[in-house]
């Protein structure tokens, strides 16, 4: 789940790394009453869970409280990078001497988190040349220790005050990164201002599987609504906008399922894992939801493992018997249980592929005939 | 021979009271897998599927060697009950267990490299050295002994490529599932190794997935090894930026894409099937 960078902040200040002082408000007059209290230059920044927001004119300064109500409204009713802006970020502008790049996130073939860091902020880091970042990876059972700031100061060139500054703050990142779960802590740019460094932007994604454990924390919906009503059932979907509608069970076999339609020239609607041993009660939800993507077929690939073949034939008879089903259905059922399933399917009129690439090929041929 | 597992491992099933523990270990003495014991925290003496339950697997080891153990324990304490496998000293830890918080998969990995453990896993189907012993939750019938080494991200999709290798008259010495996690204890490299030097592994068979770079890493071994790899890549038709049911199934940043993964497999000297179902053809075909 990433957080929007207002909400960043307000992490990164409660563990006292500095940020510009600043509040979100969602009107032109409440950000008016901010940059007065600010009493100065301000900068208005959207908030979208995007970045290269001011590239797409996302973020203005404004140098009174009248400019601050007008900047906000416009970008109040802007659409940026595909995100519909619906609250701002105004904050005090801050005296820049140099941007720097932080942050720390998992490297998956380590298996450790890494910090990466550089010495030129503001930018894109996969845009910057690799002898200008300085990146650590750091043993959980270890920590960060102050040697670990040293070792980067002095590969990203950062000597003198701000040094022991970068190092306190290095420290207290680790420290939000594994307490709040996180995937991903970004500062982009890290300000040096003066003596000072200064977080100018945030950006945060928070494991989902450990929202469980993380009382506080805001909930970000970034997901369509029939994606967040498979989320509800516990469903991974994704919403592809073609015309059959994929129910496979693991992940993997999923993928699978989307690419072999799409070899056969089909497009697919949707790429949903029914998951391993979902029962009736579940699957029964999952074909309903398909429906929901309004698809001129419906095509089913299980290959029962903890899944059962006849629990999938069950659902999709239920889900018959209770409402109509109003495109053509393929469904292809092998492994546990698999003679049970087919003749619940043959029983109830329809057919049963033991072939993935048949039914898929079938599927196709449905959906592409008019 | 076979890798990691074979017919002489003694197994633990940690959570063998619940629904899934109960249940996979019926269906893992089925195969012949060595179940010497489960784990269940106050139901010590009890027995599930005529397998005796202890209150952790310290009282178990204190019993009988055990080399395995097998988690079926909900995520949230899936890092305690690692942490007590592997402090206890088991050799082989698989973990079934999905959507573990990722930090504490990072705790888990580490220390059990401290520690000397092999992690499979989270997020497996587990490990099959076919014939001989089962770790895991995969259908029994269509793992056969043969030649051919499977190792694969994903469950599903690993049983319908291994099920099409044993119609074909391709069994395998052993199928290892690495997870489909962005943190997992097993890289397709450290796997490969081992097929590398197992005498009754004749050729590979690699299942990957978009996302990460661990097919990547893959291929820089690939192209040293003596014996043929065949691979087949999920995810072609995935969208970016989107994650496709596994937490490390995603294209971020223009990083791993399906291209470049099938690019760097062909370049390193490995047939890359286009579907599932071809796998057992370009088999054959570099095995002549």
């Amino acid at each position: 789940m990433k957080l929007f960078e207002y909400m960043g902040k307000e992490i990164f200040a409660s563990y006292g790394i500095n940020v510009p002082r600043g509040k979100m408000v969602e009107t032109p007059e409440d950000a008016s009453t901010v940059a007065k209290e600010i009493n100065g230059t301000v900068v208005v920044k959207s908030q979208i869970l995007a970045g290269k927001r001011g590239k797409g004119g996302g973020i203005k300064f404004a140098d009174t409280p009248e400019e601050a109500a007008r900047v906000a409204g416009e970008i109040l009713s802007m659409t940026v990078q595909g995100h519909k802006v619906e609250k701002v970020l105004v904050e005090e502008k801050i005296k820049i001497d140099q941007e720097l790049y932080l942050a720390i996130t998992i490297d998956g073939a380590a298996k450790k988190p890494v910090i990466i860091a550089s010495s030129q902020g503001g930018m894109d880091i996969e845009e910057v040349d690799d002898e200008f970042i300085a990146k650590q990876h750091v043993d959980v059972s270890v920590g960060v220790y102050p040697y670990l700031g040293r070792e980067i100061c002095r590969r990203i060139g950062l000597t003198g005050p701000v040094s022991k500054e970068f190092n306190r703050l290095l420290g207290l990142l680790y420290k939000i990164f594994r307490e709040k779960d996180a995937e991903l802590v970004e500062i982009n740019p890290l300000v040096i201002s003066g003596d000072t460094l200064i977080a100018a932007d945030s950006k945060m994604t928070i494991d989902d599987d450990a929202l469980f454990r993380q009382k506080g924390m805001p909930y970000v919906e970034d997901r369509t609504s029939i994606e967040k009503k498979a989320h509800d059932l516990g469903l991974a979907f994704v919403e592809l906008g073609g015309n059959i509608a994929v129910m496979a069970n693991g992940a993997g076999m999923s993928m699978g399922s989307l690419d072999t339609l799409v070899h056969y020239g089909g497009k697919p609607a949707n790429f949903l894992d029914a998951g391993g041993g979902t029962g009736i009660e579940g699957t029964t939800k999952a074909i309903e939801l398909l429906l929901e993507t309004n698809p001129k077929v419906i095509f089913i690939n299980i290959f029962g493992g903890i899944t059962r073949c006849d629990d999938v034939a069950n659902a999709l008879v239920t889900v018959k018997k209770n409402k109509e089903i109003p495109v053509p259905v393929v469904i292809r059922l092998v492994g546990t249980n698999e003679e049970e399933g087919v003749k619940i399917i043959q029983e109830n009129g329809m057919e049963a592929y033991k072939v993935m690439q048949e039914a898929a090929a079938k599927a196709v041929e449905i959906a592409n005939a008019g | 021979m076979a890798i990691i597992i074979n017919e002489n491992t003694n197994v633990v099933v940690q959570g063998i009271t619940g629904n899934q523990g109960k249940f996979h270990t019926r269906q893992m003495l089925a195969y012949g897998t060595k179940i010497v014991g489960g784990t269940s925290p106050g139901k010590g003496g009890q027995e599930v599927e005529g397998v005796p339950v202890f209150d952790n697997v310290y009282a178990a080891m204190e019993q009988v060697r055990v080399d395995a153990s097998v988690l079926f324990i909900p995520a949230p304490f899936a890092k305690d009950a690692a942490f007590e496998a592997i402090t206890a000293g088991i050799k082989v830890l698989v973990i079934v267990t999905e959507h573990i918080p990722v930090h504490d998969e990072m705790d888990i990995i580490d220390l059990a490299s401290r520690k000397g453990t092999t992690v499979v896993g989270p997020n497996t189907f587990g490990i099959v050295s076919s014939g001989k012993c089962k770790i895991g939750i995969p259908p029994n019938q269509f793992f056969v002994p043969g030649s051919i080494g499977v190792v694969a991200r994903s469950g599903t999709l690993t049983y319908e490529i291994v099920g099409n290798l044993t119609a074909n008259g391709f069994g395998q010495t052993t199928v290892v599932g690495l997870g489909g996690d962005r943190v997992v204890g097993l890289s397709f490299v450290d796997v490969l190794e081992k097929f590398e030097k197992d005498p009754e592994t004749q050729a590979v068979v690699l299942v990957g997935e978009i996302g990460g770079n661990a097919e990547e890493e893959a291929s820089l071994f690939i192209k040293k090894m003596t014996k043929p790899v065949v691979a087949y890549i999920a995810g072609k038709s995935a969208p970016p930026g989107k994650r496709m049911g596994h937490a490390g199934a995603i294209i971020e940043r223009g990083k791993g894409t399906f291209n470049a993964k099938v690019e760097a497999l062909t370049a390193a000297g490995a047939s890359v099937a286009t579907l599932p179902f071809e796998v057992p053809e370009l088999l054959r075909e570099k095995l002549k």
